[in-house]
């Protein structure tokens, strides 16, 4: 096929683009999946233990929704229920940008064309793409299900794992590649994809919720919403347990479903071209964008409304299951029991409460990171140097997206916690322990994203090249120690390097002052550190 | 001497390239002046170092008698600044970004926005993603040449314009220069340059290598020399600062001439019977190739290298 052309030539260029990130995910990966299995080997010594653990896993209703549904009492089945939410969040954002980066981003940066006009067929830089993405996870199927025997456990329960994590990034890797088919922008095509895994999640967690316990009382059974998520499907594979191979079918056909829509599309559109073409517009600008504010917003008021609708959608869908959460628990006084010891004082509903808000808050963290490092991207493409050369201040120009960062996530976690409250509030009268216990926790775990992105701007004002990688990780390493931190008994140490560990456990406990106020000190210091850092450097592409 | 641009010994490093290595640059007020180099050379950088968006190693730089680091907002207020790698953008139309970057700078003039956006024939009403390379940069060259600046920066301000739209350009830096304004052309279009400059500096890896009027920097070279006599001009090569290139015959000569020597030659020749006498000043482009020459042989001698670009150019007339 001549449209092929070239192909292999380009997944040539794409690997040696891709050496060091790819590499550095799947090691990541795989070495996570392995650490949850040795610590969970470490706990669980015996039989009795891991029953008990099972039988807690299944019938609370928030390690349902946090972590997945329980899959009986083998330690790797229990590693892989702990493990698989984060392990498959981490993949599907490997697979997505990686595709991503080789096909829009190319696009928008011209280099596609160049390469077009070479002897390349049209669909190879697409299939290039998709190729690379998919054997990357084939590797990273591998390497999980390498790093699971070397854990000593079963090959079979570990292949079925590996395909379970393969999977999430295949299928994610092919929305990627529609998303780059529809969006004229990488950024826009990466939050397409992001809100895709947003959806999933929350399908499964719903899902997963309103399921239940088979008659073994270690294994839960998910209701239909669970099967509409593709991180749903990895889960129902239950590695260890019933390993269901079929389910890998249900992957392969989405997968290719959608690079077959991908291709289509792709053979409709020209290339550097969205789906959508572009209007004309006004001739004059208003006068709301003739500032330093107004280009500010500007930029970035597309991110903020986009992750404002997502994050109270997902905080209301999480408010309006918390009653039969609180259901649930209900019926159970063992589980009743457990969870009182963990929160004395504290209602089912706080606990639930705390631990959505505490989700929510890494999440609205992803925004800070994505906002601040829009001045980076500002700065690389040489866009920020002709506004520089006009009478705008550094300090000036870098204060007005900071504040839109912090202003926003604040605004994000607020307005979250006031829907999410309301939504419970209608639903069981209690409004005011709904709305001021969301919105307490809300500003309580802004206060640690506001740190998070203290840590973002100095390192843009410090060692711009190293911006986005330091972000992303230290946002990624913060939403591991969140969710597995405690599982994979880390030292107390490694968890204080996590802003979100300090958040007081709203409204579990009552509301703590002091760590707030460090926190959002720690944020003032290093922005004004950042900030201090950006005036004294070079600025500019070359920077 | 009023001095709009001065710099001494510049020097900036970025890592272990030194991209300017101690630049002299002196721009006199009310001079249209180039800047010229090839790729690479060090123009942008110092341009860049003169915005005070890179800071300077080493060396001295003013911009209208202050610095450009320390004073940077307050030099921009008077100046305007034409990028030669445009980018803008993607979602907002050329316009927007025109209007943007004015009320940024400070004071905008409708009217000569929008009698720059006429002149140089832009739609202002399309997004900056659908521009080809030429229409943004005619976006960054409205924005910039619309403001009512003391100085004008223009990076390689041309590079993507058309014929007909270089000519726009050239008249606007001419107006502007009658209304006393004081520009810095970085370009490494010669015919641009030889156009419009008053005065011109030649920069090579990082230093300014000549600076001058264009008729001083002739003075510096060589000029062709062709001529025909009734009586025999074989002596002449013998002459000073003279060097023969071809001999037709004995009464026939084609020669090149240290432009201070040219008198000499021309008493010389008086009583031999002239016939014709062409003399041909070296073009910029030959003034250019006297620095860079080596680049493109891959020789050190500079005075073979002008020998053989004027004989070259000289077999075409």
């Amino acid at each position: 096929m001549t449209t092929l052309t070239g192909t292999m030539r380009l997944i040539r260029l794409g690997l040696r683009r891709d050496r060091i990130l790819l590499p550095t995910w799947i090691v990541a990966i795989a070495g996570l999946a392995s650490a949850t299995v040795a610590s969970y080997t470490a706990m669980m010594s015996d039989a009795a233990q891991r029953l008990a653990t099972a039988t807690y896993a299944a019938g609370n209703p928030i390690a349902r929704l946090m972590d997945g549904p329980a899959s009986g009492t083998d330690l790797g089945a229990m590693s892989m229920v702990e493990s698989y939410q984060v392990l498959a969040i981490l993949t599907a954002l490997m697979s997505a940008q990686a595709v991503v980066r080789h096909t829009r981003q190319d696009e928008e940066t011209g280099r596609a064309e160049l390469i077009g006009s070479a002897v390349v067929g049209r669909h190879a830089r697409l299939t290039a793409a998709l190729a690379i993405a998919l054997g990357a996870n084939v590797v990273l199927g591998a390497a999980v299900a390498g790093a699971l025997v070397a854990s000593d456990l079963g090959l079979t329960g570990a292949l079925a794992a590996g395909l379970s994590v393969a999977g999430i990034g295949w299928v994610f890797a092919a929305i990627a590649a529609v998303a780059a088919q529809v969006f004229a922008t990488a950024r826009g095509a990466n939050a397409a994809a992001g809100a895709a895994l947003g959806v999933a999640f929350l399908l499964r967690a719903v899902g997963d919720l309103l399921g239940h316990v088979a008659d073994s009382g270690v294994q839960v059974i998910s209701a239909w919403p669970s099967w509409l998520s593709p991180i749903g499907w990895g889960q129902q594979m239950r590695p260890f347990h019933e390993d269901n191979w079929w389910i890998a079918g249900l992957f392969v056909g989405l997968t290719v479903a959608l690079a077959w829509v991908a291709f289509a599309l792709a053979s409709r559109r020209d290339v550097g071209a969205g789906m959508v073409p572009a209007r004309t517009g006004p001739a004059y600008a208003a006068p709301s964008l003739g500032s330093n504010l107004g280009l500010a917003w500007r930029l970035q008021r597309v991110t903020l409304l986009t992750w404002l609708g997502g994050l109270v959608a997902l905080t209301a869908v999480f408010a309006s299951v918390a009653e039969s959460a609180e259901d649930l628990v209900g019926e159970n006084d063992q589980l009743k029991e457990i969870l009182m010891r963990l929160a004395p004082g504290a209602t089912v509903v706080d606990l639930y409460f705390t631990l959505t808000m505490a989700l929510i808050g890494i999440a609205a963290a992803g925004y800070t990171v994505q906002v601040l490092l829009r001045m980076r991207a500002e700065e690389t493409t040489g866009r920020l140097e002709p506004v520089l050369a006009t009478a705008v201040r550094r300090r000036s120009w870098m204060g007005r997206h900071v504040s839109i960062a912090f202003v926003g996530t604040a605004a994000i976690l607020a307005l979250s916690g006031v829907v999410g409250g309301a939504v419970y509030g209608a639903m069981t009268g209690r409004w005011a322990d709904g709305i001021g216990g969301l919105v307490a926790a809300g500003l309580a775990n802004a206060a640690a994203a506001l740190a998070l992105g203290g840590f973002v701007v100095a390192a843009f004002g410090l060692v711009p090249r190293w911006a986005g990688a330091l972000a992303w990780s230290a946002l990624a390493a913060s939403l591991v120690v969140g969710q597995l931190g405690a599982m994979l008994d880390l030292p107390q140490s490694v968890l204080n390097i996590s802003p979100f560990t300090h958040v007081p456990a709203i409204p579990a406990e009552a509301f703590s002052a002091t760590p707030v106020l460090i926190l959002l000190g720690v944020a003032a210091a290093l922005t004004a550190v950042g900030m201090l850092a950006f005036r004294r450097r070079d600025a500019g592409a070359v920077a | 001497m009023d001095d709009v641009i001065h710099t001494h010994s510049l020097v900036k490093s970025f890592g272990r390239t030194r991209a300017l290595d101690g630049v002299d640059l002196t721009v006199t007020r009310g001079e249209v002046h180039g800047f010229l180099g090839p790729n690479g050379a060090g123009k942008s950088t110092t341009i860049r170092v003169l915005l005070g968006l890179l800071r300077k190693d080493a060396g001295e730089a003013t911009l209208l008698g202050r610095d450009p680091w320390r004073d940077a907002v307050e030099l921009h207020r008077r100046l305007a600044y034409v990028p030669g790698d445009v980018h803008l953008w993607p979602n907002l139309t050329g316009g927007e970004a025109i209007d943007l970057l004015a009320a940024l700078r400070g004071t905008a003039d409708r009217r000569r926005r929008d009698e720059l956006v006429e002149r140089f024939q832009l739609d202002p009403t399309k997004k900056c993603s659908t521009y080809s390379k030429g229409n943004r940069q005619k976006v960054a060259m409205v924005a910039g040449l619309a403001a009512d600046a003391e100085l004008f920066l223009l990076d390689e301000p041309t590079s993507g314009l058309d014929p007909l739209m270089e000519t726009v350009f050239q008249d606007v830096v001419r107006q502007m220069r009658d209304a006393g304004a004081t520009v810095l052309l970085s370009s490494h279009i010669l015919a641009e340059a030889e156009a419009l400059c008053d005065r011109i500096s030649i920069i090579r890896e990082g230093r300014v290598v000549e600076s001058g009027t264009l008729a001083e920097l002739r003075h510096l070279t060589r000029t062709a020399v062709h001529v025909t006599a009734q009586h025999p001009v074989t002596d002449l090569a013998a002459l000073p600062g003279v060097s023969l290139v071809a001999a037709e015959d004995d009464r026939s000569a084609q020669l090149e001439v240290d432009t201070s020597q040219l008198g000499a030659v021309v008493e010389h020749l008086g009583p031999r019977g002239v016939l014709t006498l062409t003399c041909t000043p070296p073009t910029l482009e030959e003034l250019f190739l006297r620095h860079y020459g080596n680049e493109l042989n891959g020789s050190r001698s500079r005075d073979d290298l002008v020998t053989a670009s004027s004989a070259g150019g000289s077999e075409e007339s």
